[in-house]
Protein backbone atom coordinates (compact mmCIF):
# COMPACT_ATOMS: atom_id res chain seq x y z
CA UNK A 1 0.00 0.00 0.00
CA UNK A 2 1.33 3.23 -1.04
CA UNK A 3 1.21 6.14 1.74
CA UNK A 4 -1.22 8.81 -0.25
CA UNK A 5 -3.55 5.42 0.23
CA UNK A 6 -3.83 5.59 3.83
CA UNK A 7 -6.64 7.40 5.85
CA UNK A 8 -6.64 9.77 8.32
CA UNK A 9 -7.24 7.29 11.53
CA UNK A 10 -4.26 4.89 9.86
CA UNK A 11 -1.61 8.04 8.98
CA UNK A 12 -2.11 9.49 12.31
CA UNK A 13 -1.07 6.37 14.04
CA UNK A 14 2.20 6.43 12.08
CA UNK A 15 2.81 9.81 12.63
CA UNK A 16 2.45 9.41 16.43
CA UNK A 17 4.52 6.50 16.63
CA UNK A 18 7.34 8.44 14.14
CA UNK A 19 7.22 5.75 11.58
CA UNK A 20 6.20 8.13 9.01
CA UNK A 21 6.93 12.17 8.87
CA UNK A 22 3.89 14.63 7.83
CA UNK A 23 6.54 15.87 4.95
CA UNK A 24 6.87 12.17 3.49
CA UNK A 25 2.74 11.90 3.83
CA UNK A 26 2.96 15.40 1.94
CA UNK A 27 4.93 14.76 -0.73
CA UNK A 28 3.61 11.35 -1.43
CA UNK A 29 0.22 13.33 -1.61
CA UNK A 30 1.77 15.73 -3.86
CA UNK A 31 3.57 13.04 -6.35
CA UNK A 32 -0.12 11.66 -6.23
CA UNK A 33 -1.82 14.44 -7.63
CA UNK A 34 0.86 15.13 -9.96
CA UNK A 35 0.58 11.56 -11.36
CA UNK A 36 -3.04 11.61 -11.63
CA UNK A 37 -4.46 14.84 -11.58
CA UNK A 38 -4.57 15.34 -15.63
CA UNK A 39 -7.08 12.90 -15.81
CA UNK A 40 -9.89 13.53 -13.42
CA UNK A 41 -8.78 17.77 -12.86
CA UNK A 42 -10.24 17.09 -9.13
CA UNK A 43 -7.41 20.68 -8.03
CA UNK A 44 -7.67 24.76 -8.96
CA UNK A 45 -4.69 24.99 -7.53
CA UNK A 46 -2.04 23.35 -5.67
CA UNK A 47 -0.37 24.95 -2.67
CA UNK A 48 3.07 22.77 -2.95
CA UNK A 49 5.13 24.99 -1.32
CA UNK A 50 3.05 26.53 1.75
CA UNK A 51 1.95 22.34 2.14
CA UNK A 52 5.38 21.40 2.57
CA UNK A 53 5.61 24.46 5.09
CA UNK A 54 2.85 23.41 7.50
CA UNK A 55 3.93 19.32 7.18
CA UNK A 56 7.42 20.79 8.14
CA UNK A 57 5.51 22.82 11.09
CA UNK A 58 4.00 19.40 12.01
CA UNK A 59 6.92 17.73 11.81
CA UNK A 60 7.90 20.07 14.41
CA UNK A 61 5.02 19.31 16.81
CA UNK A 62 5.11 15.45 16.47
CA UNK A 63 9.03 15.97 17.61
CA UNK A 64 8.10 17.98 20.29
CA UNK A 65 6.36 15.29 23.12
CA UNK A 66 3.11 17.23 22.98
CA UNK A 67 -0.70 17.23 23.48
CA UNK A 68 -0.74 16.88 19.14
CA UNK A 69 -3.86 18.25 17.34
CA UNK A 70 -5.98 16.49 15.71
CA UNK A 71 -5.25 16.45 12.13
CA UNK A 72 -1.63 17.12 12.98
CA UNK A 73 0.17 16.20 9.96
CA UNK A 74 -2.72 15.35 7.51
CA UNK A 75 -2.93 16.55 3.61
CA UNK A 76 -6.26 17.62 2.76
CA UNK A 77 -8.04 19.53 0.32
CA UNK A 78 -10.66 22.28 0.28
CA UNK A 79 -13.39 23.01 -1.64
CA UNK A 80 -12.73 26.68 -3.59
CA UNK A 81 -15.55 28.20 -2.71
CA UNK A 82 -14.22 28.15 1.03
CA UNK A 83 -11.65 30.93 1.17
CA UNK A 84 -7.89 29.93 2.45
CA UNK A 85 -5.89 33.36 2.96
CA UNK A 86 -2.76 33.09 0.55
CA UNK A 87 -4.30 30.86 -1.74
CA UNK A 88 -6.36 31.87 -4.85
CA UNK A 89 -10.20 31.31 -3.83
CA UNK A 90 -12.20 31.05 -7.34
CA UNK A 91 -15.19 29.69 -6.40
CA UNK A 92 -15.31 27.97 -9.49
CA UNK A 93 -15.96 31.27 -11.26
CA UNK A 94 -14.40 33.78 -13.75
CA UNK A 95 -15.67 36.55 -11.29
CA UNK A 96 -13.43 35.69 -8.90
CA UNK A 97 -10.71 34.18 -11.17
CA UNK A 98 -7.82 36.30 -9.41
CA UNK A 99 -9.20 36.87 -5.98
CA UNK A 100 -6.69 35.89 -3.35
CA UNK A 101 -8.76 36.12 0.21
CA UNK A 102 -7.16 38.61 2.90
CA UNK A 103 -8.34 36.16 5.83
CA UNK A 104 -9.03 32.30 6.10
CA UNK A 105 -12.74 30.80 6.60
CA UNK A 106 -13.55 29.68 10.32
CA UNK A 107 -13.34 26.16 8.76
CA UNK A 108 -10.18 27.07 7.49
CA UNK A 109 -8.69 28.07 10.45
CA UNK A 110 -10.07 25.37 12.24
CA UNK A 111 -8.68 22.87 9.98
CA UNK A 112 -5.10 24.84 10.34
CA UNK A 113 -5.26 24.96 14.18
CA UNK A 114 -6.13 21.23 14.16
CA UNK A 115 -2.82 20.73 12.47
CA UNK A 116 -4.10 19.48 9.26
CA UNK A 117 -1.84 20.44 5.72
CA UNK A 118 -3.78 21.89 2.75
CA UNK A 119 -2.31 20.99 -0.22
CA UNK A 120 -5.06 22.94 -2.61
CA UNK A 121 -8.12 24.19 -3.59
CA UNK A 122 -10.22 21.55 -5.12
CA UNK A 123 -12.95 22.22 -7.90
CA UNK A 124 -16.71 22.39 -8.20
CA UNK A 125 -19.45 24.15 -10.14
CA UNK A 126 -19.63 28.55 -10.25
CA UNK A 127 -20.54 29.04 -6.90
CA UNK A 128 -21.56 25.93 -6.22
CA UNK A 129 -24.56 25.84 -8.90
CA UNK A 130 -24.68 22.81 -10.49
CA UNK A 131 -24.93 18.82 -10.00
CA UNK A 132 -21.97 17.58 -12.44
CA UNK A 133 -18.84 20.15 -11.87
CA UNK A 134 -19.64 21.31 -15.36
CA UNK A 135 -20.04 24.55 -14.50
CA UNK A 136 -16.91 25.45 -13.42
CA UNK A 137 -15.66 28.31 -15.36
CA UNK A 138 -12.02 26.78 -15.52
CA UNK A 139 -12.88 22.80 -16.36
CA UNK A 140 -14.94 20.10 -15.84
CA UNK A 141 -13.81 17.40 -12.68
CA UNK A 142 -13.83 13.57 -14.34
CA UNK A 143 -15.30 10.45 -12.30
CA UNK A 144 -11.79 8.58 -11.45
CA UNK A 145 -14.08 5.50 -11.91
CA UNK A 146 -15.00 6.40 -15.39
CA UNK A 147 -13.38 9.64 -16.46
CA UNK A 148 -16.33 9.68 -19.46
CA UNK A 149 -18.53 10.30 -16.15
CA UNK A 150 -19.09 13.20 -14.31
CA UNK A 151 -18.02 13.22 -10.56
CA UNK A 152 -21.11 14.83 -9.29
CA UNK A 153 -21.75 18.24 -8.02
CA UNK A 154 -21.18 21.14 -6.94
CA UNK A 155 -18.23 19.97 -4.42
CA UNK A 156 -17.02 17.51 -7.44
CA UNK A 157 -13.33 18.15 -6.87
CA UNK A 158 -13.42 17.20 -3.20
CA UNK A 159 -15.10 13.88 -4.10
CA UNK A 160 -12.86 12.80 -6.71
CA UNK A 161 -9.73 13.88 -4.60
CA UNK A 162 -10.20 12.17 -1.63
CA UNK A 163 -11.45 9.18 -4.42
CA UNK A 164 -8.21 9.21 -6.50
CA UNK A 165 -6.16 9.57 -3.12
CA UNK A 166 -5.08 12.96 -3.72
CA UNK A 167 -5.74 14.22 -0.73
CA UNK A 168 -6.77 11.92 2.90
CA UNK A 169 -9.61 13.89 3.08
CA UNK A 170 -12.07 17.58 2.15
CA UNK A 171 -14.09 20.01 2.17
CA UNK A 172 -17.06 20.25 0.27
CA UNK A 173 -20.57 22.46 0.82
CA UNK A 174 -23.97 21.04 0.65
CA UNK A 175 -26.57 23.08 -0.68
CA UNK A 176 -29.00 21.23 -2.14
CA UNK A 177 -27.24 17.45 -2.16
CA UNK A 178 -23.13 19.10 -3.45
CA UNK A 179 -21.62 16.90 -0.85
CA UNK A 180 -23.68 14.00 -0.84
CA UNK A 181 -24.50 13.76 -4.63
CA UNK A 182 -20.36 13.94 -5.54
CA UNK A 183 -19.55 11.23 -2.40
CA UNK A 184 -22.01 8.91 -3.57
CA UNK A 185 -21.17 8.90 -7.24
CA UNK A 186 -17.51 8.69 -6.45
CA UNK A 187 -17.53 6.09 -3.47
CA UNK A 188 -16.75 7.96 -0.46
CA UNK A 189 -17.72 9.05 2.59
CA UNK A 190 -20.10 12.48 2.91
CA UNK A 191 -21.55 14.16 5.64
CA UNK A 192 -23.45 16.95 5.22
CA UNK A 193 -24.27 18.37 8.87
CA UNK A 194 -27.24 20.22 10.52
CA UNK A 195 -27.86 23.43 9.48
CA UNK A 196 -25.82 25.77 12.01
CA UNK A 197 -23.48 22.91 13.07
CA UNK A 198 -20.33 24.65 11.28
CA UNK A 199 -19.98 27.83 10.60
CA UNK A 200 -20.38 29.48 7.05
CA UNK A 201 -18.27 32.40 7.39
CA UNK A 202 -15.89 32.88 5.01
CA UNK A 203 -17.99 30.47 2.83
CA UNK A 204 -18.72 32.00 -0.59
CA UNK A 205 -22.70 32.50 -0.21
CA UNK A 206 -24.83 30.59 -2.30
CA UNK A 207 -28.27 30.04 -0.36
CA UNK A 208 -27.45 30.69 3.01
CA UNK A 209 -30.79 29.29 4.96
CA UNK A 210 -29.66 25.90 3.28
CA UNK A 211 -25.51 26.32 2.89
CA UNK A 212 -23.69 24.13 5.25
CA UNK A 213 -19.84 22.83 4.94
CA UNK A 214 -18.57 19.13 5.56
CA UNK A 215 -16.45 16.77 4.79
CA UNK A 216 -15.82 14.31 2.39
CA UNK A 217 -13.30 11.21 3.64
CA UNK A 218 -12.15 7.65 2.99
CA UNK A 219 -14.21 5.97 6.07
CA UNK A 220 -16.74 6.95 8.33
CA UNK A 221 -14.08 7.10 11.28
CA UNK A 222 -12.01 10.25 9.10
CA UNK A 223 -15.67 11.64 8.39
CA UNK A 224 -15.78 11.63 12.19
CA UNK A 225 -12.38 12.85 12.92
CA UNK A 226 -12.79 15.80 10.05
CA UNK A 227 -16.23 16.89 11.72
CA UNK A 228 -14.67 17.44 14.97
CA UNK A 229 -12.39 19.53 13.76
CA UNK A 230 -14.84 22.16 11.92
CA UNK A 231 -17.82 21.45 14.04
CA UNK A 232 -19.07 24.09 17.05
CA UNK A 233 -20.30 27.86 17.19
CA UNK A 234 -18.82 30.64 15.92
CA UNK A 235 -19.54 34.26 16.62
CA UNK A 236 -18.95 35.36 13.35
CA UNK A 237 -21.62 33.30 12.19
CA UNK A 238 -24.99 33.76 13.63
CA UNK A 239 -26.70 31.15 12.02
CA UNK A 240 -23.93 28.82 13.91
CA UNK A 241 -25.63 27.26 16.77
CA UNK A 242 -24.42 27.40 20.20
CA UNK A 243 -25.08 23.46 21.34
CA UNK A 244 -22.34 21.27 22.54
CA UNK A 245 -20.16 19.56 20.14
CA UNK A 246 -20.10 15.68 21.45
CA UNK A 247 -17.11 13.54 20.72
CA UNK A 248 -17.38 11.85 17.63
CA UNK A 249 -14.87 9.32 17.81
CA UNK A 250 -16.41 8.18 21.35
CA UNK A 251 -19.63 7.19 19.96
CA UNK A 252 -18.63 5.21 16.84
CA UNK A 253 -18.40 2.25 17.76
CA UNK A 254 -21.79 2.11 19.66
CA UNK A 255 -23.43 -0.14 16.42
CA UNK A 256 -27.24 0.47 15.77
CA UNK A 257 -28.62 -2.34 17.83
CA UNK A 258 -32.34 -2.02 18.26
CA UNK A 259 -32.06 1.75 16.03
CA UNK A 260 -34.86 1.97 14.28
CA UNK A 261 -34.39 2.80 10.83
CA UNK A 262 -37.03 4.70 8.97
CA UNK A 263 -37.58 3.73 4.91
CA UNK A 264 -39.68 6.75 3.05
CA UNK A 265 -42.02 5.02 0.33
CA UNK A 266 -41.41 8.19 -1.44
CA UNK A 267 -38.08 7.70 -2.32
CA UNK A 268 -38.39 4.41 -3.92
CA UNK A 269 -39.77 5.42 -6.86
CA UNK A 270 -40.32 4.30 -10.90
CA UNK A 271 -37.93 5.27 -13.18
CA UNK A 272 -34.59 4.25 -10.80
CA UNK A 273 -31.45 2.57 -11.97
CA UNK A 274 -32.25 -0.63 -10.86
CA UNK A 275 -28.51 -2.05 -9.41
CA UNK A 276 -29.09 1.26 -7.13
CA UNK A 277 -32.58 0.58 -5.98
CA UNK A 278 -31.09 -3.29 -5.66
CA UNK A 279 -28.12 -2.04 -3.59
CA UNK A 280 -29.81 0.39 -1.16
CA UNK A 281 -32.45 -2.51 -0.08
CA UNK A 282 -29.51 -4.81 1.13
CA UNK A 283 -27.97 -2.01 2.39
CA UNK A 284 -30.55 -1.81 4.68
CA UNK A 285 -30.90 -5.43 5.03
CA UNK A 286 -27.36 -5.49 6.18
CA UNK A 287 -28.32 -2.98 8.93
CA UNK A 288 -31.14 -5.36 9.52
CA UNK A 289 -28.74 -7.83 10.28
CA UNK A 290 -26.46 -6.20 12.32
CA UNK A 291 -29.51 -5.40 14.60
CA UNK A 292 -31.44 -2.32 13.00
CA UNK A 293 -34.95 -2.48 12.78
CA UNK A 294 -36.30 -1.17 9.34
CA UNK A 295 -39.59 0.66 10.03
CA UNK A 296 -42.13 2.24 6.95
CA UNK A 297 -42.20 5.73 6.81
CA UNK A 298 -44.09 8.06 4.70
CA UNK A 299 -42.51 11.91 3.76
CA UNK A 300 -45.60 12.88 1.83
CA UNK A 301 -44.07 15.78 0.93
CA UNK A 302 -40.95 14.22 -1.23
CA UNK A 303 -42.29 15.34 -5.05
CA UNK A 304 -42.29 18.98 -3.92
CA UNK A 305 -38.96 19.57 -2.87
CA UNK A 306 -37.29 20.31 -5.87
CA UNK A 307 -39.70 22.99 -7.02
CA UNK A 308 -39.49 24.41 -3.58
CA UNK A 309 -35.47 24.88 -3.33
CA UNK A 310 -35.59 26.16 -6.95
CA UNK A 311 -37.34 29.07 -5.60
CA UNK A 312 -35.84 29.43 -2.63
CA UNK A 313 -32.42 29.19 -3.59
CA UNK A 314 -32.38 30.94 -6.40
CA UNK A 315 -33.98 33.69 -4.53
CA UNK A 316 -31.27 33.72 -2.13
CA UNK A 317 -28.56 33.79 -4.64
CA UNK A 318 -29.78 36.47 -6.55
CA UNK A 319 -29.35 38.59 -2.95
CA UNK A 320 -26.04 36.71 -2.29
CA UNK A 321 -24.56 37.15 -5.71
CA UNK A 322 -25.26 41.30 -5.48
CA UNK A 323 -22.12 41.23 -4.30
CA UNK A 324 -20.50 41.33 -7.38
CA UNK A 325 -20.27 44.35 -8.52
CA UNK A 326 -16.99 45.08 -9.78
CA UNK A 327 -16.24 48.04 -7.56
CA UNK A 328 -13.53 46.32 -4.21
CA UNK A 329 -12.99 42.92 -5.70
CA UNK A 330 -13.14 40.43 -8.40
CA UNK A 331 -14.00 41.24 -12.05
CA UNK A 332 -14.30 44.48 -13.86
CA UNK A 333 -15.97 44.90 -17.11
CA UNK A 334 -13.78 47.46 -19.37
CA UNK A 335 -15.07 50.45 -20.96
CA UNK A 336 -18.08 50.73 -20.52
CA UNK A 337 -20.65 53.19 -20.23
CA UNK A 338 -21.45 54.92 -16.51
CA UNK A 339 -21.90 52.76 -13.40
CA UNK A 340 -25.31 51.03 -14.12
CA UNK A 341 -23.45 49.46 -17.37
CA UNK A 342 -20.69 48.80 -15.54
CA UNK A 343 -22.28 46.85 -13.48
CA UNK A 344 -24.06 45.07 -15.63
CA UNK A 345 -21.03 44.33 -18.16
CA UNK A 346 -19.05 43.39 -15.39
CA UNK A 347 -21.65 40.42 -14.17
CA UNK A 348 -22.58 39.26 -18.02
CA UNK A 349 -18.63 39.18 -18.68
CA UNK A 350 -17.99 37.46 -14.85
CA UNK A 351 -21.07 35.33 -14.36
CA UNK A 352 -21.30 31.74 -16.49
CA UNK A 353 -25.28 30.47 -17.73
CA UNK A 354 -26.30 28.42 -14.77
CA UNK A 355 -25.31 31.37 -12.45
CA UNK A 356 -27.33 34.11 -14.61
CA UNK A 357 -30.28 32.04 -14.84
CA UNK A 358 -30.20 31.38 -11.33
CA UNK A 359 -29.99 35.16 -10.51
CA UNK A 360 -32.44 36.04 -13.26
CA UNK A 361 -35.38 33.90 -12.01
CA UNK A 362 -34.10 34.55 -7.90
CA UNK A 363 -34.98 38.18 -8.98
CA UNK A 364 -38.34 37.20 -10.66
CA UNK A 365 -39.59 35.50 -7.39
CA UNK A 366 -38.51 38.26 -5.54
CA UNK A 367 -40.07 40.92 -7.35
CA UNK A 368 -43.04 42.89 -6.75
CA UNK A 369 -46.19 40.74 -7.72
CA UNK A 370 -44.44 37.91 -7.47
CA UNK A 371 -43.19 37.39 -4.25
CA UNK A 372 -46.55 35.84 -2.13
CA UNK A 373 -47.33 33.71 -5.41
CA UNK A 374 -43.49 31.71 -5.50
CA UNK A 375 -41.05 32.68 -2.70
CA UNK A 376 -43.60 33.19 0.31
CA UNK A 377 -45.93 29.80 -0.94
CA UNK A 378 -42.38 28.20 -1.14
CA UNK A 379 -41.40 29.20 2.17
CA UNK A 380 -45.14 27.62 3.31
CA UNK A 381 -44.43 24.37 1.79
CA UNK A 382 -40.37 24.46 3.24
CA UNK A 383 -42.42 24.26 6.61
CA UNK A 384 -44.62 20.97 5.61
CA UNK A 385 -41.79 19.27 4.26
CA UNK A 386 -39.73 19.74 7.44
CA UNK A 387 -42.93 19.05 9.55
CA UNK A 388 -42.73 15.65 7.84
CA UNK A 389 -39.46 14.46 8.75
CA UNK A 390 -40.17 15.69 12.07
CA UNK A 391 -43.45 13.21 12.64
CA UNK A 392 -41.51 10.57 11.01
CA UNK A 393 -38.75 10.66 13.74
CA UNK A 394 -41.43 10.14 15.84
CA UNK A 395 -41.52 6.30 15.03
CA UNK A 396 -38.08 5.97 13.87
CA UNK A 397 -34.06 6.99 14.87
CA UNK A 398 -32.47 7.39 11.63
CA UNK A 399 -33.96 7.41 7.68
CA UNK A 400 -32.82 5.44 4.45
CA UNK A 401 -32.63 5.97 1.08
CA UNK A 402 -30.88 6.42 -2.12
CA UNK A 403 -28.40 9.11 -2.87
CA UNK A 404 -29.18 9.67 -6.49
CA UNK A 405 -32.23 7.82 -8.83
CA UNK A 406 -28.94 6.79 -10.91
CA UNK A 407 -25.09 6.41 -10.84
CA UNK A 408 -22.91 8.66 -12.11
CA UNK A 409 -23.85 10.11 -15.87
CA UNK A 410 -21.50 10.78 -18.76
CA UNK A 411 -20.13 14.55 -19.31
CA UNK A 412 -22.74 16.28 -21.33
CA UNK A 413 -25.35 14.23 -20.59
CA UNK A 414 -27.87 17.06 -18.94
CA UNK A 415 -25.97 20.11 -19.63
CA UNK A 416 -28.56 20.90 -22.64
CA UNK A 417 -31.37 20.94 -20.19
CA UNK A 418 -31.20 22.30 -17.21
CA UNK A 419 -34.19 20.78 -15.14
CA UNK A 420 -32.71 17.47 -16.21
CA UNK A 421 -29.84 18.55 -14.59
CA UNK A 422 -31.66 19.65 -11.33
CA UNK A 423 -33.80 16.18 -10.81
CA UNK A 424 -30.55 14.76 -9.90
CA UNK A 425 -31.02 15.62 -6.27
CA UNK A 426 -34.37 14.70 -6.33
CA UNK A 427 -33.43 12.61 -2.97
CA UNK A 428 -30.81 15.29 -1.53
CA UNK A 429 -32.72 18.64 -1.69
CA UNK A 430 -35.39 17.78 1.28
CA UNK A 431 -32.57 17.33 3.78
CA UNK A 432 -31.43 20.90 3.35
CA UNK A 433 -34.77 22.63 3.22
CA UNK A 434 -35.81 20.72 6.75
CA UNK A 435 -32.06 21.52 7.78
CA UNK A 436 -30.82 18.14 8.50
CA UNK A 437 -27.71 16.11 9.13
CA UNK A 438 -27.15 13.69 6.06
CA UNK A 439 -24.61 11.08 5.14
CA UNK A 440 -23.77 9.37 1.94
CA UNK A 441 -21.81 5.84 2.08
CA UNK A 442 -20.89 3.61 -0.77
CA UNK A 443 -22.94 0.28 -0.41
CA UNK A 444 -22.33 -1.18 -3.76
CA UNK A 445 -21.32 -0.94 -7.67
CA UNK A 446 -23.71 -0.90 -10.74
CA UNK A 447 -23.19 -3.43 -13.47
CA UNK A 448 -20.51 -0.64 -15.27
CA UNK A 449 -18.89 -0.54 -11.96
CA UNK A 450 -19.60 2.61 -11.04
CA UNK A 451 -20.36 3.26 -7.13
CA UNK A 452 -23.66 3.65 -5.51
CA UNK A 453 -24.37 5.67 -2.65
CA UNK A 454 -27.39 5.03 0.47
CA UNK A 455 -28.18 8.43 2.03
CA UNK A 456 -28.90 7.95 5.89
CA UNK A 457 -30.51 10.92 6.98
CA UNK A 458 -30.73 11.95 11.45
CA UNK A 459 -32.70 14.19 13.43
CA UNK A 460 -31.44 17.85 14.38
CA UNK A 461 -27.38 17.78 15.72
CA UNK A 462 -28.16 13.43 15.48
CA UNK A 463 -24.28 13.08 13.58
CA UNK A 464 -23.33 10.84 16.21
CA UNK A 465 -26.10 8.10 15.18
CA UNK A 466 -25.30 8.30 11.06
CA UNK A 467 -21.44 7.96 11.54
CA UNK A 468 -22.71 4.88 14.32
CA UNK A 469 -24.61 3.46 11.79
CA UNK A 470 -21.99 4.25 8.66
CA UNK A 471 -19.31 2.59 11.26
CA UNK A 472 -20.87 -0.61 12.02
CA UNK A 473 -21.93 -1.23 8.02
CA UNK A 474 -18.32 -0.11 6.99
CA UNK A 475 -17.06 -2.70 8.94
CA UNK A 476 -19.51 -5.57 7.98
CA UNK A 477 -19.29 -4.76 3.49
CA UNK A 478 -15.75 -3.05 3.29
CA UNK A 479 -17.42 -1.66 0.17
CA UNK A 480 -15.48 1.83 1.14
CA UNK A 481 -12.36 -0.02 0.63
CA UNK A 482 -12.37 -0.72 -3.47
CA UNK A 483 -10.45 1.85 -5.27
CA UNK A 484 -10.88 3.44 -8.67
CA UNK A 485 -8.38 2.35 -11.39
CA UNK A 486 -6.47 4.95 -11.92
CA UNK B 1 -44.79 31.42 -22.99
CA UNK B 2 -44.81 32.13 -19.36
CA UNK B 3 -42.73 35.46 -19.64
CA UNK B 4 -42.56 38.11 -22.35
CA UNK B 5 -39.13 39.56 -23.80
CA UNK B 6 -40.04 42.66 -22.29
CA UNK B 7 -39.98 41.00 -18.66
CA UNK B 8 -36.84 39.40 -19.20
CA UNK B 9 -35.62 42.62 -19.85
CA UNK B 10 -37.16 43.95 -16.81
CA UNK B 11 -35.43 41.51 -14.82
CA UNK B 12 -32.01 41.55 -16.41
CA UNK B 13 -31.93 44.78 -15.16
CA UNK B 14 -33.31 44.52 -11.69
CA UNK B 15 -30.53 42.02 -11.68
CA UNK B 16 -27.87 44.29 -13.11
CA UNK B 17 -27.05 41.82 -16.04
CA UNK B 18 -26.38 42.48 -19.54
CA UNK B 19 -28.10 39.70 -21.75
CA UNK B 20 -27.92 39.02 -25.31
CA UNK B 21 -30.87 38.41 -27.43
CA UNK B 22 -29.82 34.72 -27.87
CA UNK B 23 -29.52 34.87 -23.65
CA UNK B 24 -33.18 36.75 -23.66
CA UNK B 25 -34.90 33.99 -25.98
CA UNK B 26 -32.80 30.82 -23.84
CA UNK B 27 -34.24 32.33 -20.79
CA UNK B 28 -37.48 32.67 -21.67
CA UNK B 29 -37.36 28.87 -22.78
CA UNK B 30 -36.05 28.18 -19.44
CA UNK B 31 -38.52 30.66 -17.17
CA UNK B 32 -41.13 28.63 -19.38
CA UNK B 33 -39.79 25.17 -17.97
CA UNK B 34 -39.34 25.97 -14.55
CA UNK B 35 -42.44 28.37 -13.99
CA UNK B 36 -44.33 25.24 -15.13
CA UNK B 37 -42.51 22.76 -12.93
CA UNK B 38 -43.27 24.83 -9.54
CA UNK B 39 -46.61 25.30 -10.33
CA UNK B 40 -47.01 22.20 -8.93
CA UNK B 41 -46.58 23.64 -5.42
CA UNK B 42 -50.32 25.22 -6.04
CA UNK B 43 -51.71 21.60 -5.90
CA UNK B 44 -50.79 22.39 -1.66
CA UNK B 45 -53.38 23.68 0.06
CA UNK B 46 -51.04 26.02 2.56
CA UNK B 47 -53.28 28.50 4.36
CA UNK B 48 -52.77 29.17 7.61
CA UNK B 49 -49.08 27.26 7.59
CA UNK B 50 -46.35 29.25 8.75
CA UNK B 51 -43.47 30.12 6.35
CA UNK B 52 -39.95 28.41 7.04
CA UNK B 53 -36.94 31.28 6.38
CA UNK B 54 -34.36 28.95 8.70
CA UNK B 55 -34.57 25.71 9.43
CA UNK B 56 -33.07 26.13 12.42
CA UNK B 57 -34.39 28.47 14.77
CA UNK B 58 -31.99 31.12 15.90
CA UNK B 59 -32.52 33.93 18.01
CA UNK B 60 -30.65 37.28 17.16
CA UNK B 61 -27.77 37.35 19.22
CA UNK B 62 -26.86 39.97 20.33
CA UNK B 63 -23.14 41.52 20.76
CA UNK B 64 -21.91 44.26 22.60
CA UNK B 65 -20.82 47.29 20.02
CA UNK B 66 -17.07 47.72 20.00
CA UNK B 67 -14.49 47.05 17.23
CA UNK B 68 -13.49 44.04 17.22
CA UNK B 69 -11.36 43.52 14.01
CA UNK B 70 -8.20 46.36 12.38
CA UNK B 71 -8.77 47.32 9.14
CA UNK B 72 -5.93 46.06 7.03
CA UNK B 73 -5.94 49.01 4.56
CA UNK B 74 -2.84 47.27 2.16
CA UNK B 75 -4.72 43.99 1.86
CA UNK B 76 -8.63 44.99 1.46
CA UNK B 77 -7.15 46.95 -1.53
CA UNK B 78 -5.22 43.51 -2.79
CA UNK B 79 -8.10 42.70 -4.86
CA UNK B 80 -9.75 46.07 -5.69
CA UNK B 81 -9.75 45.83 -9.79
CA UNK B 82 -8.46 49.27 -9.91
CA UNK B 83 -7.18 51.59 -7.09
CA UNK B 84 -5.70 55.13 -6.63
CA UNK B 85 -3.19 55.60 -3.59
CA UNK B 86 -5.29 53.95 -0.60
CA UNK B 87 -8.46 54.55 -2.04
CA UNK B 88 -10.96 51.90 -4.38
CA UNK B 89 -11.09 53.99 -8.16
CA UNK B 90 -14.64 53.49 -9.19
CA UNK B 91 -16.69 54.31 -12.24
CA UNK B 92 -18.18 57.86 -11.90
CA UNK B 93 -21.21 57.62 -9.96
CA UNK B 94 -22.89 60.78 -10.33
CA UNK B 95 -24.21 61.43 -14.78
Amino acid sequence: MALYNLTIHEASALLRKRDLSAQELTRAVLERIRTTDAQIHSYLIVSEAEALRQAETADRMLAAAEPLPLLCGIPVAVKDVILTKGIRSTAGSQMLAHFVPPYDATVTRRLREAGAVIVGKVNCDEFAMGSSTENSAFLPSRNPWDPTRVPGGSSGGSATAVAADQALAALGTDTGGSIRLPSSFCGVVGLKPTYGRVSRFGVVAYASSLDQVGPFAKDAQDCALMLQAIAGHDPRDSTSVNTPVPDYQASLTQGVDGLRIGIPKEYFVEGMQPAVEAAVRQAIAELGALGARPVPISLPHTEYAIATYYLIATAEASSNLARYDGMKYGYRAPQTAGLVDTYRRTRAQGFGNEVKRRIMLGTYVLSAGYYDAYYLKAQKVRTLIRQDFLKAFETCDLIATPVAPTTAFRLGEKTADPLTMYLSDIFTIAVNLAGLPGLSIPCGFDEKNMPIGVQLIGRPFGEEALLQAAYVYEQATQWHTRKPPL
Amino acid sequence: MRISREEVRQIALLARLELTTTEETELIEHFDKILSYVEKLNQLNTDGVEPTAHAVAVPGPLREDRVTNQADTEALLQNAPAREADFFKVPKIIE
